[in-house]
Formats: structure tokens, sequence, C-alpha cells
């Protein structure tokens, strides 16, 4: 029998998004549906979005950023270097630590960091960047395959699924295992189209993966944005589809693909 | 287990374990250079032969050991790795694997060669990351320490890069004499004045070693590790717990120590995946700094 799994992962305080995706997993009829993490960052009022998906039920990951809020650390642990980067970060960081609530943070600190299910007798493995570290980015062109192999094999899993980077990719591996990088719902995936991007997969003998793109009406959201004054770096991103910021760890294959 | 080897008087120093080989350097082009810059800290430069070039089947030889360990990712450096006469044909055969990275410093990018890479970018699912070095905002600067004309050269190879579109990377090294965010700007506006549109910049930390020994000085007794305490250590920090390099005389911990004593590890990667003992000058330099020479 086929198991349809919803995974989407990088809400980034995308509440509209975050409906619009809520609607087409409802309307697709997955099986299951997980969030792999990062609830906050770059949008407006972050216990908006929190409230719905605790709301929903569905479970959730704790990624680095909902660790960070949740623990009122100092920074969300992107990992950024460069100086412009890391001032947009902390903006947006400053601004989603002092705007979400304490339950709300009680909350993010008591999520798993990683699950692991068995679906059709394969080794399902969710986790946020990477099976080995919250806040790796797995990057499609930088993965080799032998690595993306070896993941699977250190970590015990056949279909691993992760997020964290925002760009969402699947691979097939020669072994005949699976990586899924679902991308981000809160933040174009840097295409120029106003979508937010998860994965649907079917496990049914084979696994099936289909990456989707949902798209939303993002005005109402870039005015709550402009309204809270939050970065115009960012509403340009909302309003184009195009990254401005935290750019600098893109490889040069998936920077090319973008404008900036 | 400790982390902390102790014979009884000498000094303990700390052991790095490998937690994964995320990357493999290959020093390819071994220590020729068209270049004798006075901070190389491996010392290369024309006529320099102590590191060969590696052939086309020794760097395939190592590619594949490394591809059986997992390997996430290649670097190509030396020397100066456009002098090696199958480059663009070693890069071809090692993009099929993983993404690739080539360390330049960028004098001898012609169009013709510049066409090849966006070719061989354009051909592979992974990315092909060229990095090309500088040492000052100013011809003046930088040929002081790369030799007269290097400065042209190299912004015109910059210049070459991202009008095919490969969006370089410009790798430079931090100086006492200006603070890092100022040496930032100042080379992000070099390279938008010389057609970089989209400016990628790497800042790397001085390493006291090779030449640089020789125009300011070595490692003083106070950059070691020595005796840092087991539970102070963070072996997350350092690069040599996801990478080894491999030139024409073995395996070396990082590409940082290819020509140092010590540095060798053994002459295939299997024999090289044991913890090493951060007693260099250089380990207190990553430590401290946590840098990396990968590009992430």
């Amino acid at each position: 029998m086929a198991t349809r799994l919803a995974v989407f992962g990088g809400v980034y305080s995308n509440h509209v998004a975050l409906h619009a995706v809520f609607d087409d997993i409802a309307g697709r009829g997955a099986d299951l549906a997980w969030c792999v993490g990062d609830l906050g960052g770059f949008g407006p009022h972050p216990d908006r979005s929190a409230g719905m998906l605790r709301a929903s039920g569905l479970p959730m990951l704790r990624g680095n950023y909902d660790d960070a809020i949740g623990h009122e650390r100092d920074d969300c642990a992107c990992g950024y270097s460069d100086p412009r980067d890391l001032a947009f970060a902390q903006r947006s960081y400053d601004y989603t630590v002092a705007r979400t609530s304490a339950e709300h943070k009680r909350w993010m600190r008591g999520l798993p960091e990683q699950l692991r299910l068995e679906i059709g007798g394969r080794r399902v493995l969710l986790c946020h960047g990477s099976p080995r570290r919250v806040n790796e980015f797995l990057w499609e062109s930088a993965c080799s395959d032998t690595f993306l192999e070896w993941l699977c094999d250190a970590h015990a899993a056949d279909l691993i699924v992760c997020g964290h980077s925002g760009l969402p990719w699947s691979r097939s591996l020669p072994s005949g295992r699976q990586v899924v990088n679902v991308g981000a719902i809160g933040r174009p995936a840097n295409d120029g189209r106003i979508a937010a991007w998860y994965a649907e997969i079917t496990v049914n003998g084979s696994v099936d993966v289909e990456l989707r793109a949902v798209d939303y009406d993002a005005e109402p959201l870039a005015l709550e944005m402009e309204a809270e004054q939050l970065p115009a770096e960012f509403v340009e991103t909302i309003r184009t589809g195009w990254w401005t910021t935290c750019l600098e760890n893109l490889p040069a294959k998936e920077r090319m693909r973008g404008r900036h | 287990m400790s982390l902390l080897q102790s014979p009884s008087a000498a000094p303990a120093y700390p052991a790095q374990p490998l937690a994964h080989l995320d990357a493999l350097w290959i020093q390819v082009a071994g220590t020729l250079c068209n270049l004798s810059c006075g901070h190389c800290f491996v010392s290369s430069g024309p006529g320099n032969h102590r590191h060969a070039l590696m052939s086309r089947a020794e760097v395939a030889a190592r590619v594949a050991e490394a591809l059986s360990l997992g390997v996430r990712e290649f670097y190509f450096t030396g020397g100066e790795p456009f002098l090696h006469p199958e480059l663009t044909a070693i890069l071809a055969d090692t993009l099929a694997h993983g993404p690739c990275t080539v360390l330049t410093n960028g004098t001898l990018l012609t169009e013709r060669v510049v066409a090849a890479l966006a070719g061989l970018s354009a051909a592979s699912r992974y990315s092909l990351e060229i990095r090309v070095s500088l040492d000052g905002d100013r011809a003046a600067e930088h040929d002081a320490v790369r030799g007269h004309g290097s400065f042209e050269r190299a912004l015109a190879g910059l210049s070459l890069l991202a009008s095919a579109g490969l969006l370089p990377i410009l790798t430079v090294t931090e100086r006492d004499d200006r603070a890092t965010g100022v040496l930032r700007e100042s080379y992000l506006a070099l390279l938008r004045s010389a057609g970089v549109t989209r400016p990628r910049l790497k800042v790397l930390p001085l390493f006291r070693l090779g030449r640089e020994t020789g125009r300011s000085r070595g490692y003083d007794a106070a950059e070691t590790l020595a005796d840092l305490p087991a539970v102070a250590f963070d072996p997350a920090r350092l690069q040599c717990g996801t990478c080894r390099a491999v030139s024409s005389r073995g395996v070396f911990v990082c590409p940082l120590l290819v020509d140092e004593p010590g540095g060798r590890m053994g002459a295939r990667l299997d024999q090289a995946l044991g913890p090493f003992t951060l007693s260099h000058g250089a380990c207190h330099t990553c430590y401290v700094t946590g840098m990396t020479c990968a590009n992430g």
C-alpha cells in the first residue's frame, strides 16, 4: 500500500505561505505530514506561524532557529561569516526572539532534533540540516553521491529528508537510497517565482519524490513586513522571488541560478 | 579516552580525530608555480619540483581512494594548478564524481582556459569553484608580495571568469595594518570596478610557514596548543577533522602542512585516517581563528 508523506520546513514566520501549504497538503490527501524545523526568522509576527503549526497538531523537529529562539541564545547559529549577512541575520533574529511568546519558546525547546520512521521496510530519517549537524547546509551541487551514501550508511537510513538550506532538491543514489531536501516554504527558491516549496514523498515499493511549488499571494506578507520595519531587502525577496541576502554560503551552481 | 597524549615531561598536545573525510586536497601542481610569493606557505616557485606535478592517473587513483571513503568534495592546488598541462582533463574526470574547487593566482587564465572551465561547469551537476588570490587592492601592494605585473594579470583573470559567469571567489589574507571590515570593503569595491558584479570573498588568516618565515617570522613559543586541557579542546573547530591533502609525496594532514615536518601521515589515504597531534604553530592559528581552507 502506498504511503504519501508531506514534509516541509523553513517557515521563516511566513504564515501566508504556511496557510497555502496546509491547504495544498490537505487537498493532496497526504497520510502523514511533518515540519523539519526553522519556524521563525525573516518574516513578521513569529507567533502567528508558531500558533498555526501547534494548532495543526503536526509533528515538528527543532531546527537551529527553533533551538536558538527556544533557548534565547545570542544568535541563530546559521554560521554566516560575511558581515552583511551576519547583520541581516542578527536583525531578523533579534526581532524574532523579542516577539516569540514564552510558551512557544518552551514548546520549541522540547522538540526533537531528529525523527526516525520505518515505512514499507525503508528506514526514514527526518532531520533539519543534515543527520550529523543541525545547521549543516546540504546543497545539491556541493554533495557528491559518495558523501550522501556515506551519510545514509553512517546514520542507518534509506531515505534522508532534510531542510535548512532553503533550496529544494532530491537525489536517487546508486544504491537505491534517497536524499530529499524539502526546501523552504517561507522564502522563495531564488528563482523569481513567488512560491512555497515542500516535498511530497510516496513510498510504494519505490520512493517517488515530487517537489511541489505552491504559488501564493505574497503581497499581504510584504505589507506586514514593511509595517514591522523589517529589512527592505527581505521584502524584496518576498515580492520578487530572488534572494538578496544570506547568499555567501551558496555554491557556484546555486548562486548562478539567482539574480544577486 | 583522553584527547591529550602525555609523555611525562614533554608538552602534551591535543590529538585531532578525523570525523569524516569531507574534503580531499590535491596538490596537483606540486610546488611548481610561475610566481614566487613572499608569503607562500609551501615556498612554491618556478623550477621548484620538491613536490612533483601529479599525473592524471595519479590524481584519478587518489580520487578513487577518497570516493571509497565517502568524500564530499575536491580541492585542487599547488603551486599553480594552471601550470599543469592536463588540468582541464583532470577536472573533467573529477567533476564526474563530486564538486571541485581550483585555487589559483589567476595570472594564467586566458580566454581559452576560461571557456574550457565554463564548459566543464555547465556540463557537471556539481559546482566548479575558482578561487583567485590577491594580496592587496592596489598593484603596488600586491606586486610587492607576488611580483611585478601579477596584480593586473590576476585582475584580468578575475574579469574573464566573471564574464564567463563563473562567479569566482576572491581569496585574501588578513593584515595587521587594516581592520578586516575595511579590508573586505576595499576588495569588494575593487572587484566591482573590475567587472565582477557579484563578488564573493574569502578572508584567511596569515600562516607563518614556508617563505613567510623569512619575510616576517616563524611561529614563536607562545603560538602553541601545548597543554591545552582536554576539557577545553573542541575538535569541531579544526579542518583537519574533516580533510586530508595529497601530493606526489604522500598523504598529509591538511593543505597547510604538506611541506612541514610531521605533516605527512602515510602513503595511502587509508593509512592517514588516525588522529593527528596538533603540535605545529599553524595548528594554533587554525584553532584560535576557527578558519578553514575550504569554501564554506
